[in-house]
């Protein structure tokens, strides 16, 4: 098992992807250059959190276009799995490798707490995760996510909904929607489910000194389904 | 216009608009032996404001503790305080204020104030690890106000967010005397191998001198001036003096700096903030005591026909100036293409201690360095200073005059929806406080933030701390509190202070009642940082914080600590554990209300004394908590401040809806229990079955312990026998005040 990190410019939650993935899963984990278009041979790829590119003009729009993307495409499309967080979600919309858009929260704000998410279709990033609402925070100004309701339908349909954002007692509720999101989404696969994305940053809930490790649910299925 | 700007000679009269004075202007004639051209005189201009060269302040700012076994420099010698924390690692860290851009233009002012404090730190080859911030604004309720926290937060929070550090710690004050003119101290703490942090200096002839990172623009020109005066109803029109910040080239330039001082090409390296490219470069050759040719036409410029004064003076951000060994130009060249970013060589180092500026060939500026610079030929004056009429009316304050209220419920509710008091969730949720996954207090609330040391058994605890009213009040008095308080937080969370930086907010140092506040402040800051063995590495000085309209500002002499804990075992929380926990007191109790909150704000009793203070006493009960946290016997540990005692059992209560019961001290108004804010108390909570040990420990180190009560199930605040109310309501009001008003 070979874990490739994507850093961007901009990108900032690359080495603390790489952290907790050495952390996690004992694996090599290398960092994949922008500009390069060698995916070094790795199993699974990660797009970070962060700004990339700045995030001008808007999130993830600018670092679909990126040398290493175009890879990274090819790689998704014949069924590698590739896994974005926050801005990689971004990235992973803007580049249609995942349905829907995430646009500006509600509030008009960028948010950084602790929110709570629970797991909702199976999928390797779910399948061994306990059906009980976990503690993963999120920090973003663009993470309503949005599809149009056809698209939407088909996802339900097809079982690419990873996880839902719900209160500490594991409800789903419009007061436990923390930017928005359409139907309280907060993580989403495709059809084919090797390419995941999601606003709540696991990573950040992984590490024990920090007192919260609900994230490494999230890994743990990650490995256990990659590996068996 | 160029031409004439370094022909044409000046008068003092454009020294004058230039912000010198004319003792300065001759001062400049005599240093170069004939009259300076525009371009020199802007040059002086710049390193002689206040901002740049301490003139009014470094007189008291020497007297100030700066000795300790763990400093690594000295303080003022480098861009960043720099303290070594074990494990072969050294913390340089350093606060600095931005408070006239922002009171102009909030978002931007705020966001390069956050850009310049992270490349004081990360020019020395320190990777930041955490941002803290503190900030002043004046009645909340207002439109302008609120326009003007909106943005600053904006921009602390668009820029940090970007950069991606960990926003972790800060304060938020609002006073009517901040309407005009907001404080914006931002602070930045970093990491850095011992002996492989680099120097702001310059030497090896025939060096090239390159300037990397963003293009040189019109923004910012004659800031440091700016910074230098009170702000008025024309410093609108100085718009163009406040810059504009781009996060993106600051994490580019935060990665390609770091990168080339690993490859070792560097012999010295300095940002650009305040006076541009003429600080960087009179700093650095005053320092290596070398020299420097450069040329203005070899900038990268944003514009096209800037002058050469422009160019020089520019506060243009997200720059750096590197002084590279001769030979390793392609090795620099090849790590700033690989980040996309400028690299132009623009001098070289020479051996005439002189800075000789050209452009298109032509010789516009040929200074001495070492005239340009604090510590060598900038002007240092002692300011007059006087006790101004408030001081000697404020001590007729007695306590008797103010009835004992017969309802303090309404007094809590009162003050837990104070914007002061209350949570500034609706600010801090605004800043990435979890990127780099080492905040360690998100789960965990504590006095201090905690950030994680990767790798090592270790912890920072950082903290900043300023009481305005206090130290307006009492500025000696007041600013010993700021210490005192910064070290009771990172001790009640586990950790042991180190080392100190400030951001010294006054008024116009002109001022002599304004510059007794100055001195009384830095004669309380020595007194605290002495006792706690905290040296000052460094900071800032900001003064001319009035405005034309409402007089001086509150003096804010804000504190922003280091502390160290070694064992990330020893980090202690503040809320509440379990039902049945003991609840105690360490530390004096005194009949006191002065300069709280409650007798500020409920009974509009504008002028008292700062709080009961004793130094002595402080110091024995932080050090008694420390021990009894070393020995395991403490559950919670939460400082008593702003709003006394009730918020202090409020906010520990709170995380886990947990309640309590406590009985006010006999013979003590119970209004001066619950909301006096005397100094030097710390709430406990303690297992029942570690009474006895503790109490034992408590009585050995002689610090007065009072029993209070208990925790309780039941979420709701009782107080003998009364309640104050349920937990949900407080928790509403707390949570949401200021949420609420900014809505409006």
């Amino acid at each position: 098992m070979k874990f490739g990190v994507v850093i961007f410019p901009g990108s900032n939650c690359d080495q603390d992807m790489i952290y907790t993935l050495q952390q996690q899963s004992g694996s090599e984990v290398v960092s994949l250059w922008h500009k390069d278009t060698d995916l070094k041979g790795v199993d699974f790829v990660v797009l970070p959190g962060g700004f990339s590119y700045g995030d001008y003009l808007r999130s993830g729009a600018i670092a679909r276009f990126s040398p290493i993307m175009t890879s990274v495409i090819e790689f998704a499309n014949k069924g590698g799995y590739v896994l974005g967080v926050c801005n990689g979600f971004q990235i992973l919309c803007e580049a249609g490798l995942v349905p829907g858009a995430l646009l500006h929260n509600n509030n008009h704000k960028f948010i950084c707490k602790n929110v709570f998410i629970k797991k909702q279709d199976d999928c390797l990033l779910t399948a061994s995760v306990p059906a009980k609402a976990l503690k993963i925070p999120i920090a973003h100004g663009e993470g309503r996510y949005f599809a149009p309701e056809e698209v939407l339908n088909e996802m339900k349909a097809n079982g690419q909904i990873m996880f839902r954002y719900c209160d500490e007692n594991g409800t789903i509720s419009t007061e436990a929607n923390p930017n928005g999101s359409q139907e309280n989404i907060a993580g989403v696969c495709n059809k084919t489910k090797n390419v995941f994305g999601m606003m709540p940053h696991p990573e950040r809930a992984a590490d024990a000194n920090l007192n919260n490790t609900d994230g490494i649910y999230l890994f743990q299925s990650l490995l256990n389904s990659v590996l068996a | 216009m160029s031409a004439t700007a370094s022909t044409q000679l000046t008068t003092v009269e454009t020294a004058k608009k230039l912000g010198l004075l004319p003792e300065e202007y001759d001062k400049i004639k005599e240093i170069l032996g004939r009259t300076s051209n525009f371009t020199e005189l802007s040059i002086f201009s710049v390193m002689w404001s206040e901002h740049c060269s301490y003139k009014n302040s470094i007189t008291w700012l020497k007297t100030l503790p700066k000795k300790g076994s763990r400093l690594l420099v000295e303080a003022g010698e480098e861009n960043a305080g720099l303290v070594d924390i074990g494990n072969g690692l050294a913390c340089a860290f350093k606060i600095e204020s931005h408070n006239h851009p922002s009171a102009l233009e909030p978002y931007q002012g705020a966001a390069t104030g956050v850009g310049g404090i992270n490349r004081d730190i990360f020019t020395m080859g320190a990777r930041p690890i955490a941002q803290l911030n503190s900030l002043r604004f004046g009645n909340p309720t207002t439109e302008r106000n609120q326009w003007l926290l909106k943005g600053v937060v904006k921009g602390i929070g668009d820029y940090g967010n970007a950069f991606g550090i960990p926003t972790v710690a800060g304060e938020v004050f609002f006073d009517d005397c901040f309407n005009v003119n907001p404080l914006v101290n931002a602070m930045s703490v970093g990491i850095v191998k011992t002996g492989e942090t680099i120097s702001a200096t310059s030497y090896g002839v025939g060096n090239p001198v390159y300037i990397v990172g963003s293009s040189t623009g019109k923004d910012g020109i004659h800031g440091a001036t700016f910074a230098s005066a009170n702000l008025t109803e024309d410093s609108a029109k100085d718009l163009p003096a406040v810059q504009v910040g781009d996060p993106f080239q600051e994490k580019l330039l935060l990665e390609a700096t770091l990168e080339v001082i690993k490859s070792g090409a560097v012999v010295g390296m300095q940002d650009m903030g305040a006076a541009g490219i003429t600080c960087s470069t009179s700093e650095m050759s005053a320092k290596g005591e070398h020299g420097m040719v450069i040329w203005l036409d070899k900038v990268p410029t944003r514009q096209a026909n800037m002058q050469p004064f422009e160019i020089l003076l520019s506060e243009s951000q997200e720059r750096m100036l590197i002084v590279v060994k001769k030979g390793q130009e392609a090795v620099v060249e090849a790590i700033f293409d690989k980040w996309d970013l400028n690299c132009a060589v623009i001098g070289e180092v020479t051996d005439t201690k002189r800075l000789v500026y050209y452009m298109n060939g032509e010789l516009v500026a040929d200074v001495p360095a070492h005239d340009l610079v604090l510590g060598g030929g900038a002007p240092v004056y002692k300011r007059e200073y006087k006790e101004p009429a408030y001081y000697a009316e404020s001590k007729k304050f007695n306590i008797k005059s103010i009835p004992e209220p017969k309802n303090l419920r309404e007094i809590a509710l009162f003050l837990a929806a104070h914007p002061n008091l209350c949570s500034k969730r609706f600010v801090y949720e605004q800043y990435d406080s979890m990127v780099g996954t080492v905040n360690m207090t998100t789960n965990r609330p504590s006095d201090a933030a905690i950030v994680n040391i990767k790798g090592t058994d270790s912890a920072l605890a950082l903290t900043v701390d300023c009481n305005s009213r206090y130290v307006n009040a009492d500025p000696e008095i007041g600013c010993a509190i700021a210490v005192s308080e910064a070290a009771r937080n990172i001790v009640c969370s586990g950790g042991i202070p180190l080392a100190v930086t400030n951001c010294l907010n006054f008024g116009n140092p002109y001022n002599p009642e304004v510059y007794w506040q100055f001195v009384g402040a830095i004669k309380g800051m020595s007194a605290a940082c002495l006792k706690f063995e905290t040296p000052v590495t460094g900071g800032n000085v900001s003064f001319y914080n009035q405005s034309s309209y409402e007089g001086p500002v509150f003096p804010t002499p804000t504190i922003g600590m280091l502390g160290l804990l070694d064992d990330k075992a020893t980090q202690t929380t503040l809320d509440f554990k379990q039902a049945g926990d003991l609840i105690f007191v360490i530390g004096q109790q005194e009949d006191d209300i002065s300069s709280s909150e409650y007798l500020y704000s409920w009974h509009k009793v504008k002028n008292s004394p700062a709080p009961y203070f004793s130094l002595n006493y402080e110091h024995d009960a932080q050090d008694a908590v420390t021990s009894a946290i070393y020995k395991n016997l403490v559950q919670s540990a939460h400082d008593c401040s702003d709003g006394g005692l009730f918020m202090t059992l409020l906010e520990s209560a709170l995380p886990n809806n947990l309640g309590f019961e406590v009985m006010t001290t006999p013979g003590l108004r119970k209004d001066a229990f619950l909301f006096g804010e005397g100094q030097g108390r710390i709430v406990i909570t303690v297992k029942p079955e570690n009474l006895v040990p503790f109490f034992t420990m408590m009585l050995m180190k002689s610090v007065t312990t009072f029993r209070a009560g208990v925790v309780t199930a039941k979420p709701e605040m009782v107080v003998d026998g009364k309640s104050l109310g349920t937990l949900a309501e407080y928790k509403e009001l707390y949570e949401n005040t200021l949420g609420n008003i900014m809505k409006g």
